[in-house]
């Protein structure tokens, strides 16, 4: 009996409190999420994007906030695996009732959370996931960055028009929707300006083992080797590359960010294409590498720099808004047009893909002995 | 490179990839062979022993980018099977010994168990960390290096040094395993265990010591497979050893668990299956292809290819 009665006494008391948890602060903030991957195997991403919308939500608290309010940011971190992401959302959705997130960072992720997020009509702003698909599940799904049909296309074209390359070989995930993708798209586009993709050969994520696919490319002899991956694969596939004895340069897109502090001499002499050069003569980006060196002591990559990107569109956009209704934040979202730092960012209004420009670099070897990415041309839509 | 070279390399690959998965099956089978307890936390021993010898061929004063001291990489094979060996043992002592009179369903699910924390727990000590790190690479061992370069103008074969070294050690820790269960007192003992346990343990054997002693081989084995897949896959994380560990159990099947030569045989067999089909069909088929040819075993041969017919007792 007493423990009948103490039992539904903690009950009460539980009750109450989460009651009491529930409302904590519902009145003076705006809460946004941000889904990260904080560690595995694109960690670099994730610490360095979440630091930037930190940054951001920082800068915006300090001058004032929106509308009256504060803006509370919660971060959660998915380990770049879209069930972990799933969890995360729906913590971000259910619990801390979030009016948007900004994430996730891989488009596997992104593409995990689209249609829950479309139905619960939660504003998402996925500041990196390049995969044309993500922003197809509805019109409360944004992304701050250019897409694979772009991304692949720019580096179709600069391996044709700048290394002059006629036959290229592929060596792609086809486990992940952002290496397919920008396969696809680089294939097309290399075959339209009149090359040849002479081999292509494929792998699954968390693959370590790549020299059977590596001696059958080898054995065609291209002139460049694409591979569309992460850094963190990247940098294992390239070692394997090497040690077989294959010496066309290598081409990769914005995953290959980071590569610098990842990988060894063996990325030498390989080309990327990615979101900003934190070396650019831009005064909006050499404000943010400034601001960022000082909070964080290293130079932010472009994730970052999107990142910071995506939560200012989004806290913008609720500010000119007036309110938190998703619906007329969104309509507000639509009417972005603004540069920033990663360039002028302004909606199709069909697809919800900003229309941006991209630049390619080279990874050199620095005069400290360091590898570093030079800036090597920009390339418009 | 013609037809033929082409297929040389690619069992090249075969071999070298067959080697790491060999070593690990043989851990598998052994322990399997003696206590029937197939050990899942096997794969995370491997992680473990990466890890121990990633510390010390990254330890103060040498370049992490690169090893090109044959020294330390012995004195690293040496630690890290030392440091795996007493993991293995205290694994067994604290979790594995007090169910062995219990159901073997047990047993299974504790191995689980410990796999799960080794791999969890490897994810929160600060200094391993979630985050995948840069294995240094072989380079510049005069020795070695002049071995692949006379391979390959012999033959056109492109050996790379990893590949050579992996070979190497992988067939020296085998025929090392060979005397000692052949050849030695303990390996009479191990031999008699795995036979009859209670029959051994009235001929006066101390069973508890051998069980102890072949978890420590196991492990150290484990952590030697572990530096070579890190050598010839330059990456160290957490989960790492997960799909080495099924793979070489996959092998140890095949081979017929509980059979030495068996798991070497199924080690190999899967390496070089694995790669071939990556090479020669496709690489989205490769994993397809090395099941496969499990079940074709298993339906043909259920007790594997050189395991033994054993007939339930009633």
């Amino acid at each position: 009996m007493f423990k009948a009665k103490a039992l539904s006494l903690l009950v009460v008391f539980v009750m109450v409190v989460s009651l009491f948890a529930g409302c904590n602060g519902g009145g003076n903030e705006i809460k946004i999420g941000a889904i990260q991957p904080i560690s595995g195997q694109v960690s670099a991403y994730g610490t360095q994007t979440r630091d930037a919308i930190q940054m951001a939500v920082d800068e915006i608290n300090a001058a004032g906030g929106v509308n009256g309010k504060k803006i509370k940011l919660i971060v959660e971190d998915d380990e770049a695996n879209p069930e972990k992401t799933v969890n995360a959302f729906k913590k971000l959705a259910t619990q801390d009732k979030v009016v948007g997130i900004v994430g996730a960072l891989t488009s596997k992720c992104s593409l995990s959370i689209t249609k829950e997020a479309q139905q619960r009509k939660i504003l998402m702003i996925s500041p990196s996931s390049t995969n044309d698909t993500v922003t197809s599940a509805g019109e409360f799904i944004f992304r701050a960055c250019y897409n694979d049909s772009f991304q692949g296309q720019v580096v179709a074209k600069f391996a044709q028009e700048t290394l002059k390359a006629k036959n290229a070989a592929i060596l792609f995930d086809n486990t992940n929707d952002y290496s397919k993708g920008l396969r696809d798209n680089f294939k097309k586009k290399f075959e339209e300006l009149g090359g040849k993709v002479v081999v292509e050969e494929s792998y699954a994520t968390n693959d370590k083992d790549f020299n059977a696919q590596l001696t059958k490319i080898k054995g065609t002899n291209p002139d460049v080797l694409f591979i569309p991956d992460y850094y963190s694969t990247v940098s294992l596939i390239a070692k394997q590359v090497k040690s077989q004895g294959i010496n066309a340069p290598m081409l990769g897109a914005d995953g290959w960010d980071e590569i610098t502090n990842n990988a060894g001499d063996e990325v030498i002499g390989s080309y990327y294409s990615n979101h900003y050069s934190p070396d650019a003569k831009d005064a909006d980006v050499q404000n943010f590498v400034k601001k960022y060196q000082e909070k964080y002591k290293i130079v932010p990559n472009a994730l970052a720099a999107l990142g910071y990107d995506a939560t200012y569109v989004l806290v913008e956009a609720i500010k000119r808004a007036g309110s938190t209704d998703p619906v007329k934040v969104q309509a507000e979202m639509m009417k972005t047009d603004k540069k920033y730092v990663t360039g002028q960012i302004k909606f199709d209004p069909a697809t919800r893909n900003p229309v941006k420009s991209a630049v390619m670099v080279k990874v050199e070897k620095g005069a400290d002995g360091k590898l570093t990415a030079g800036y090597a041309g920009t390339v418009n839509p | 490179m013609n037809f033929m070279q082409e297929f040389g390399q690619q069992m090249v690959n075969g071999i070298a990839l067959g080697s790491v998965y060999a070593l690990i099956a043989l851990g598998y089978t052994m322990v399997y062979g003696i206590v029937k307890l197939i050990n899942f936390a096997h794969g995370d021993i491997l992680m473990v022993g990466a890890f121990a010898g990633f510390f010390v061929l990254t330890a103060n004063g040498q370049d992490p980018s690169k090893i090109s001291n044959p020294l330390m990489l012995v004195l690293a094979f040496i630690i890290a099977m030392a440091v795996s060996a007493l993991f293995g043992v205290i694994i067994e002592k604290t979790c594995y010994k007090p169910l062995r009179k219990a159901p073997k369903i047990n047993l299974l699910i504790t191995a689980i168990g410990v796999s799960i924390v080794l791999e969890n727990g490897a994810r929160v000590i600060p200094w391993i960390g979630p985050n995948p790190k840069q294995f240094p690479v072989l380079k510049d061992i005069p020795i070695i290096d002049g071995i692949s370069q006379m391979i390959k103008a012999q033959t056109g074969v492109f050996i790379s040094p990893v590949q050579i070294l992996s070979f190497i050690i992988a067939i020296l820790l085998m025929l090392m395993l060979f005397y000692i269960v052949n050849f030695t007192k303990t390996g009479k003992a191990m031999r008699a265990a795995s036979y009859d346990m209670g029959a051994a343990q009235l001929m006066g054997i101390n069973v508890d010591n051998i069980i102890s002693v072949t978890f420590a081989i196991g492990a150290a084995l484990a952590a030697a497979a572990g530096i070579l897949f890190a050598l010839n896959y330059p990456q160290v994380e957490p989960y790492m050893g997960i799909m080495p560990g099924l793979k070489a159990f996959v092998a140890a099947v095949l081979g017929g668990i509980g059979s030495i030569p068996g798991a070497m045989l199924g080690g190999f067999i899967m390496g070089i299956a694995e790669t071939l089909t990556k090479g020669f069909i496709s690489s989205k088929l490769a994993d397809a292809v090395a099941f496969g040819i499990l079940i074709i075993i298993l339906v043909i041969k259920p007790s594997g290819i050189l395991g033994k017919n054993t007939r339930e007792k009633v």
